[in-house]
């Protein structure tokens, strides 16, 4: 894993000093809400509903044992003791205090943390693969690229007020476990007659406009990435709309210029900002990739194992669902599901996160990972320790069996906590979770991606849900539109509407219809709801949510 | 022609704590919804608001927001302004457990 530099170290603190004086002078009144706004947005430090919140940068999802423990110490000591863990990888506390908001700062520090551009019209935190580095399916870590670009991103004197933030995900692997094709630039590792690289794609995104990205370079030579990310940038900062903020993310000036348009001035660009790049860049990234080298595995015998589970069914289940295949057959990955139904996704108390921080020294060479999906990985276990991870996470409340579930769903904060939202996402959340576990369909349903937004900004990513559900504020009443359809990997595609809202209280039962047509209508067990719903069409699932009366008046 | 003006109150987030605040009838900030002042005339609220402008050393964001009278004082009328007066609905935090300590 990555360690700072002695230059990152001193660029961090001396941004905690230059922050606390902005408090300082806040609080004084030297500073207007006006002047300090983006100053404190800078640093990820955002008002919300009922309190201030912070958003701190995992990047790339990667962090240590002792990382963990601070969040722990930091929600304790600060915070009410939890913290959110987001689509961003990141974490969020939901109830700061201005004056405490340095302090907090320097214990980021002490561990080589911050919350530097979680916010604000920069580029944002890069996300990856969570099983990057571990997964069977990868051909090259991508993590080593991330953190190639958050050293160029971090305080580029050019990217700094963008037409509105950009955000890049990077993926490895066969399977994009990432949704780089929702993301305003999404690297797909690649290699053309043996030499490493690129596939570029440009101008995804959700929000109120959501697009697929668009393969700008279908190969880019490794050595290019920056100059080229910094073609694809300048361009968009020149070219993007700065008149109206809902039409100012890059997947606007994609469409609006169309894509070859974007990509000629990009490759126009591209000839300027290679010449500035000596090279340099790549003697950097050789050192970074060293750091990101698999730990030495130690032995571990598999019978052990399956010694365990023919004793405890539980561990059985557990093992099935929220492992997936490593590198190397001797070890897993590990999801630590943050879905216990009827919980806030994405929520850990601070003894939650000391237990996962415990098991990553202890079993998981000290390294974890946030996934986007709102749950935790310990991306590298021997099989002979699941059996006491599976114990130890049990105790904590922390060993729910339903990766991949229904059960495991993305929910934003929604109107509980932001000031954005239009009306509220984890309460449904939790309904629909003690619902199908009342109900004891999780097993038979299987793959099934619930996503679920508080507002049009889509955090949540709904559109990208196989049901997708939009909370909206129709005439003063929560309302709740559904999507069907939607996918984040390899296979993107947006959900389509299926009809009218729900009101809060409908959208449970109507979630639950669909669940029952798609096991009514599926060709074998095998048939996911995605596949199935690709193959049969929305009619059966829009009879489901409305009845037949909605064929002939849809 | 102008729409008819609704009752409000004027409500902003304290600077140093966060929290949900509203204005009184005598221009200091309290915790709970129903000890605001109800405004019914466009142009107090008006001068209310340059008040609470004028106070950016304590508060951030002000606005006004929909209410209506109710048995204990100003009652909000949209559900977003029902949930800042209690909290997030997935934990007792917030104003609902503060005002529960104050009892």
């Amino acid at each position: 894993m990555y360690t700072y530099t002695d230059f990152d170290e001193a660029f961090v603190r001396e941004r905690c000093k230059q922050f606390r004086g902005q408090v300082e002078r806040r609080l004084d009144g030297s500073l207007t809400e006006e002047e300090f706004r983006p100053l404190r947005l800078m640093n990820g430090l955002y008002l919300q509903l009922h309190a201030y919140m912070l958003r701190i940068a995992v990047p790339y999802g990667t962090l240590r044992a002792d990382q963990m423990r601070q969040f722990a110490m930091i929600a304790d000591k600060w915070d009410k003791g939890y913290g959110h863990f987001t689509t961003r990888q990141n974490l969020q506390l939901n109830w700061p205090k201005l004056k405490d908001i340095p302090d907090i700062l320097d214990a980021l520090a002490d561990v080589q943390m911050h919350a530097i551009q979680t916010s604000g019209n920069t580029i944002r935190n890069v996300t990856v693969d969570h099983f990057a580095g571990a997964s069977a399916d990868e051909f090259e870590d991508p993590r080593p690229t991330a953190e190639l670009i958050r050293q160029w991103s971090t305080d580029h004197p050019e990217f700094q007020f963008l037409p509105r933030k950009f955000k890049i995900a990077v993926t490895g692997a066969s399977t994009d476990r990432a949704v780089i094709r929702a993301h305003d630039i999404g690297l797909e590792m690649a290699e053309k007659d043996g030499q490493p690289g690129y596939r570029v794609l440009v101008g995804g995104g959700l929000g109120r406009t959501p697009m697929i990205g668009q393969e700008i370079r279908d190969f880019l030579p490794k050595a290019d990435l920056l100059p080229y990310l910094e073609a694809i940038v300048s361009t968009y900062n020149v070219l993007g709309r700065r008149d109206n903020k809902y039409k100012a993310r890059i997947k606007i000036t994609v469409f609006e210029n169309g894509i070859d348009t974007y990509r000629t001035l990009t490759e126009e660009e591209f000839q300027r900002t290679r010449a500035k790049f000596s090279g340099v860049d790549q003697e950097i990234l050789a050192d970074i990739e060293t750091q990101f080298a698999l730990p030495p595995l130690k032995d571990s015998d598999a019978s052990a194992l399956e010694a365990a589970i023919a004793v405890d069914p539980m561990l059985g289940r557990w093992v099935a669902r929220n492992t997936a295949t490593h590198k190397h057959d001797t070890h897993a990955i590990v999801t630590i599901s943050l879905k216990e139904h009827g919980k806030t996704p994405g929520d850990a108390t601070s003894a939650q996160m000391r237990v996962m921080a415990d098991l990553a020294e202890k079993y998981g060479y000290n390294e974890l990972r946030v996934s986007h999906e709102q749950n935790i990985i310990l991306p590298h276990v021997a099989k002979s320790d699941l059996p006491a991870v599976f114990t130890a996470l049990s105790k904590a409340g922390l060993a729910t069996a339903n990766a991949g579930l229904t059960s495991d769903i993305i929910a934003c904060p929604g109107m509980d906590y932001c000031a954005l939202a239009t009306a509220r996402a984890i309460p449904v959340a939790e309904k629909i979770a003690l619902r199908v576990k009342e109900l004891d369909l999780e097993d038979e349903i299987g793959l099934m991606k619930i996503k679920i937004s508080g507002c049009i900004n889509a955090c949540g990513h709904h559109h990208v849900g196989h049901i997708g559900i939009l909370g909206l504020d129709r005439a003063g009443v929560e309302n709740y539109q559904i999507t069907l359809g939607g996918d984040g990997t390899e296979h993107a595609a947006i959900g389509q509407r299926a009809g009218p809202g729900f009101a809060y209280d409908e959208v449970v039962p109507a979630v639950e219809r669909l669940l029952k047509a798609y096991l009514e209508q599926r060709d074998s067990a095998e048939e996911t709801f995605l596949d199935a719903y690709r193959r049969l069409g929305a009619d059966p699932f829009k009879e489901a949510l409305y009845g037949e009366a909605s064929q002939t008046a849809a | 022609m102008a729409r008819k003006f609704t009752p409000k109150v004027l409500t902003a987030n304290d600077l140093l704590e966060g929290d949900v605040i509203y204005m009184t009838a005598d221009g200091t900030w309290v915790r709970a919804h129903e000890q605001a002042e109800l405004i019914e005339d466009e142009t107090i609220a008006e001068m209310r608001m340059l008040t609470a402008q004028g106070q950016q050393d304590r508060i951030v964001g002000p606005y006004l927001a929909d209410a209506t009278m109710g048995p204990n004082g100003p009652e909000p009328t949209h559900f977003r302004e029902v949930f800042r007066t209690k909290g997030p609905s997935n934990y007792f935090m917030g104003k609902q457990a503060d005002s529960a300590n104050a009892e």
